[in-house]
């Protein structure tokens, strides 16, 4: 989702030595990994990509949605969209300082972003086009997150876990305040709703990719879990969000843009199409409809603040320097 | 020259997974001495997994007096709480 297709870097069961066995058997006991403590090196490997990629998004996530700051139709949606993006900078600072514990600097991981070496989720490769994606993203991206957030603040290591508490705590208000301005839009003028149900017409699909490819194709999986890593399988939280997202769909009046959505009562939830695969793929690699905005602005923020970096820099030192003096 | 011990900070971790508290503070003549002392005074009672020490004079503190212009903005952002936003029971929990 936030961190879709990690590659893991598990081994083969021969391959396994005691120590390799002593740590499983602690995540199995439900202990939490610290970051001094031994762990194997693809443990180590597999978090820093998938709290990593997962930084990457909440600081990519901002795009969409700042783009619409200026243009939010009143004070307080002004405001409170403006509040949403900076709690989504914050979860990536905290997420970069967990990333930090396991020996890798944030600077590096920049790097990685800026080179097109680590991705952050598909979903932010979309454009936000009307008023109404904002309440599209909230209630649905936001949503999405969510579902695989959750289960994460259980995972084995301490740091991602509790980083992960902070950000359930605060991603509550994202979703409640897309869901209200998606109430708004559903209940305004005739022109309104339709912008609100081509808001979910476009974010429909790209949001259910955000929870990675279906479980037969997804190879990563089994360590991950065993490491508790990942909590869920793909398809069992694309379903759960399924689920919990159609009856809020048709509370606004709205369609999702599904003809084969069905409740299925022997199951005890939806079926559903899946999404177009090949879409998902050609977005990773770079070729979505705003890839090449959102890396660029991504580069350009971290090039323009560059002086503003160095000059920090250089007056902490000059203050450190005339404190020795003084002395 | 005075040969009185520095003051520490205490930090414990009281149990797998959480995050370190601080606990109070201490005297000792360095880092290994510090964390022995702390796991005398503050972890007699099984009270602690992992201890954390940091010089006092090493963290920086705000002061008391700039309380309102540091914390009172977010008083009037009622709107970073989930609370602020009317959504029916139907549509489950958001
Ligand atoms: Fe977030
Ligand atoms: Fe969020």
């Amino acid at each position: 989702m936030y961190a879709q297709l990690v590659k893991s870097e598990g081994k083969s069961q021969a391959e396994l030595t005691p120590e390799d066995i002593a740590f499983q058997e602690r995540i199995d006991r439900g202990e939490k990994i610290e970051p001094k403590e031994w762990m194997p090196e693809g443990y180590r490997k597999t978090l820093i990509r998938q709290i990593g990629q997962h930084a990457h998004s909440e600081i990519v996530g901002q795009l969409p949605e700042g783009n619409w700051i200026t243009r939010a139709p009143t004070l307080e949606r002004k405001q409170i969209l403006l509040a949403k993006v900076q709690d989504e900078a914050g979860h990536g600072l905290y997420l970069y300082c967990a990333a930090e514990t396991l020996g890798v600097s944030r600077d590096q991981l920049l790097e990685k972003l800026h080179s097109g070496e680590m991705k952050y989720s598909s979903i932010f490769n979309y454009p936000t086009l009307t008023w109404a994606d904002m309440g599209a993203v909230g209630w649905l991206v936001d949503g999405a997150a969510i579902m695989n957030q959750v289960p994460l603040q259980r995972t084995s290591y301490g740091p991602y876990s509790r980083a992960m508490i902070r950000i359930c705590k605060e991603e509550s208000f994202h979703q409640r305040q897309g869901y209200a301005i998606m109430m708004k839009m559903a209940t305004g003028t005739p022109e309104q709703k339709r912008m609100a149900q081509d808001a979910l017409n476009r974010l429909w699909y790209p949001s259910l990719m955000m929870f990675g490819p279906s479980d037969k194709d997804s190879v990563h999986s089994v360590q991950s879990m065993a490491w508790k890593i990942k909590m869920n399988s793909n398809d069992e939280l694309r379903q759960k969000f399924v689920d919990q997202t159609v009856p809020q769909a048709e509370y606004l009046g709205l369609t999702v843009p599904d003809p084969n959505l069905k409740w299925n009562e022997e199951k005890g939830g939806y079926d559903f199409s899946e999404p177009d695969w090949d879409e998902f793929y050609q977005v990773l690699k770079g070729n979505g409809p705003c890839n090449k905005e959102r890396l660029g602005a991504r580069v350009k923020a971290w090039e323009d603040g560059a002086w503003y970096r160095d000059a920090m820099v250089a007056h902490a030192k000059k203050k450190a320097a005339r404190a020795v003096a003084a002395e | 020259m005075s040969s009185e011990w520095p003051l520490w900070e205490v930090f414990i971790r009281g149990q797998h997974g959480l995050n370190h508290r601080h606990v109070g503070s201490l005297h000792a003549p360095d880092a290994d001495m510090a964390i022995k002392h702390a796991r005398d005074v503050y972890t007699r009672r099984n009270e602690g997994v992992s201890i954390w020490v940091v010089k006092s004079v090493d963290i920086a503190a705000s002061s008391p007096s700039e309380k309102g212009p540091l914390f009172e903005p977010s008083n009037d952002k009622v709107y970073r709480h989930p609370t602020f936003y009317d959504i029916p029971d139907e549509v489950g929990h958001m």
